[in-house]
């Protein structure tokens, strides 16, 4: 079976919205309190490579796009959740799952201002220590 | 009772293009722990690159790094070409020739570069000048082919700025004949050199179950025997047409990265060989005027590993978001595992052989944990390992 139908069938109900934009480049979005179980799957159950994770201000909320690459076919699978909620957004860590998701989730925190929970090392990676709390560079605002 | 001493590694230094800031955690000679700080270099490039038109962005992601300055526009170009429908459906063949014969010799020299300096930290000086002797006469070609040594400015969506003329390839083609007697005496020296096997075998190891997890990209990943490599599994310019091996190594040591690194400096020359001879002629560019609104991911495998894009684009002539990866950002993240339960002697190796900035390690001091004073610094290191080499050397001649 390929790894389309794979994932189709493995996240049956969790997937809104299932986009192939060209050849080898697959986004789909889910909902932000399903992102553990979502990333889970993916990682652990079917050995996607976390390749990385992009967060961008829209207006309609915060966006995260975890991208993951399928090696074998060489497709690229990115993970859409929109956080509505932009005065207090917050989301589900999956660095608990591998620690390879440690940096870019601190990295998305210091630039966009979404929280981690359950993050085990929730500090600045990036940005000086001067950098004023509650300023995030990449917010627009 | 053990001893707690903590080895601060970095930041700064005059020649590093990435600081990098390693506190090592030490009981007598072993490493039980280390933290790793960056930033120091973060200068907003991101942010920089939604201020810029599409064409400019280019000239700006090239000077994120100096060795890859050819990996990042092209992993850029890619990610804007990936909007308008993939390089392949955009760009003019002879343009994906010239792009995988910039990329390829990048990874010549920065194997190359990366090669002298492991000869330097473990005491083998003579490599550490050779290795960069035979580098210059790829910066020759770089100087022919794209005008530039470094910041090579080829790569623009939809094409290259430059061509490749006819009476050069005959030249290019003798420089690579004279590089190839050159690594087969690297081969050689690395891999019979029982000194040099005693120094890197078993050293900075790498599970495989490690490099999955810790999501480690390239030759590090390739050396501890994950089979990836974005240049066969995501094809772009000419690399599903020429003919090419990925090497894989098993053993997750740094003697293991060093022979990965070694061996695909002759497939570099093979697949620029075969693009010289096969390139076609015709247009370079395709002279692409508006981009479309959409999203688009572009991946190059730099000499480090992948090299991820992503661009968002509303139509404007300007990116709304320009998210990139290095692969670096993996990479060193595993010195987390890599470098502990080794010792310090061993430690500055280590760290450098997952080939990030090397030039962080020359500032490595070592101080005392109750007086915060130094007792070691960086050169005391590097001496401290290239001794280690020189008893090895002695026992192994009585």
């Amino acid at each position: 079976m390929e790894i389309k139908d794979r994932i189709k069938e493995g996240l049956s109900g969790k997937i809104i919205h299932w986009e192939e934009k060209t050849v080898r480049r697959i986004y789909f979005s889910v909902k932000p309190e399903d992102i553990y179980e979502v990333v889970r799957f993916l990682f652990k159950d079917l050995s996607l490579r976390f390749s990385t994770a992009s967060g961008v201000d829209t207006v309609q909320g915060l966006e995260i796009l975890y991208h993951f690459s399928f090696d074998q076919t060489g497709e690229m699978f990115s993970v859409r959740v929109l956080i509505k909620d932009k005065l207090n957004p917050e989301i589900q860590s999956i660095t608990p799952l591998f620690p390879g998701a440690e940096w870019i989730e601190r990295e998305i925190w210091e630039m966009l201002g979404i929280k981690f929970r359950g993050h085990p090392n929730l500090k600045r990676l990036l940005l000086a220590d001067e950098w004023p709390e509650g300023k995030y560079p990449l917010r627009r605002e | 009772m053990s001893h707690k001493v903590i080895v601060p590694i970095g930041p700064y230094h005059p020649l590093q293009e990435e600081p990098e800031f390693f506190q090592l955690y030490v009981e007598g000679e072993k490493v039980v722990d280390i933290d790793i700080i960056i930033g120091y270099n973060h200068r907003g490039i991101e942010k920089l690159s939604e201020s810029k038109h599409f064409d400019q962005v280019a000239f700006l992601v090239e000077r994120i790094c100096g060795i890859c300055s050819s990996s990042h526009p092209y992993a850029y170009v890619l990610a804007v070409e990936n909007i308008l429908g993939g390089e392949h459906l955009v760009v003019p063949e002879r343009a994906l020739y010239i792009r995988t014969i910039t990329n390829e010799l990048e990874r010549i020299h920065s194997h190359l570069l990366w090669l002298g300096l492991a000869g330097h930290f473990i005491g083998y000086n003579t490599v550490w000048m050779w290795a960069w002797k035979y580098r210059e006469p790829i910066l020759d070609m770089f100087e022919m082919i794209t005008g530039n040594r470094n910041n090579y400015a080829m790569f623009k969506v939809g094409g290259v700025r430059r061509d490749i003329r006819d009476e050069d390839i005959n030249i290019l083609k003798k420089i690579l004949d004279e590089l190839v007697p050159a690594v087969d005496m690297f081969k050689g020296a690395v891999m019979d050199d029982p000194v040099i096997q005693a120094r890197l075998k078993d050293v900075g190891v790498l599970t495989k179950q490690q490099v999955i997890d810790w999501c480690v990209v390239g030759p590090t990943a390739r050396a501890s025997g994950l089979n990836i490599d974005v240049r066969r599994d995501d094809p772009y310019g000419a690399y599903d047409r020429v003919n090419w091996n990925v090497i894989v190594e098993k053993d997750g040591d740094i003697f293991a990265k060093t022979v990965v690194r070694i061996l695909e400096l002759y497939e570099c020359v093979g697949i620029i060989r075969q693009c010289l001879d096969k390139m076609p002629k015709g247009s370079i560019d395709a002279d692409i005027k508006d981009i479309s609104p959409g999203e688009g991911i572009g991946r190059v495998e730099a000499p480090r590993g992948e090299c991820f894009h992503y661009i968002k684009s509303d139509g404007t002539n300007r990116p709304v978001r320009h998210k990139i990866r290095a692969p670096s950002f993996m990479n060193v993240a595993s010195d987390k595992v890599s470098a502990v339960g080794g010792t310090i002697s061993d430690a500055t190796l280590t760290l450098a052989a997952v080939d990030p900035c090397y030039c962080c390690t020359e500032r490595v001091a070592v101080i005392n944990k109750s007086d915060n004073k130094q007792i070691l610094n960086g050169w005391d290191l590097i001496k401290l390992s290239q001794e280690k080499t020189n008893k090895i050397k002695e026992s192994l001649l009585k």
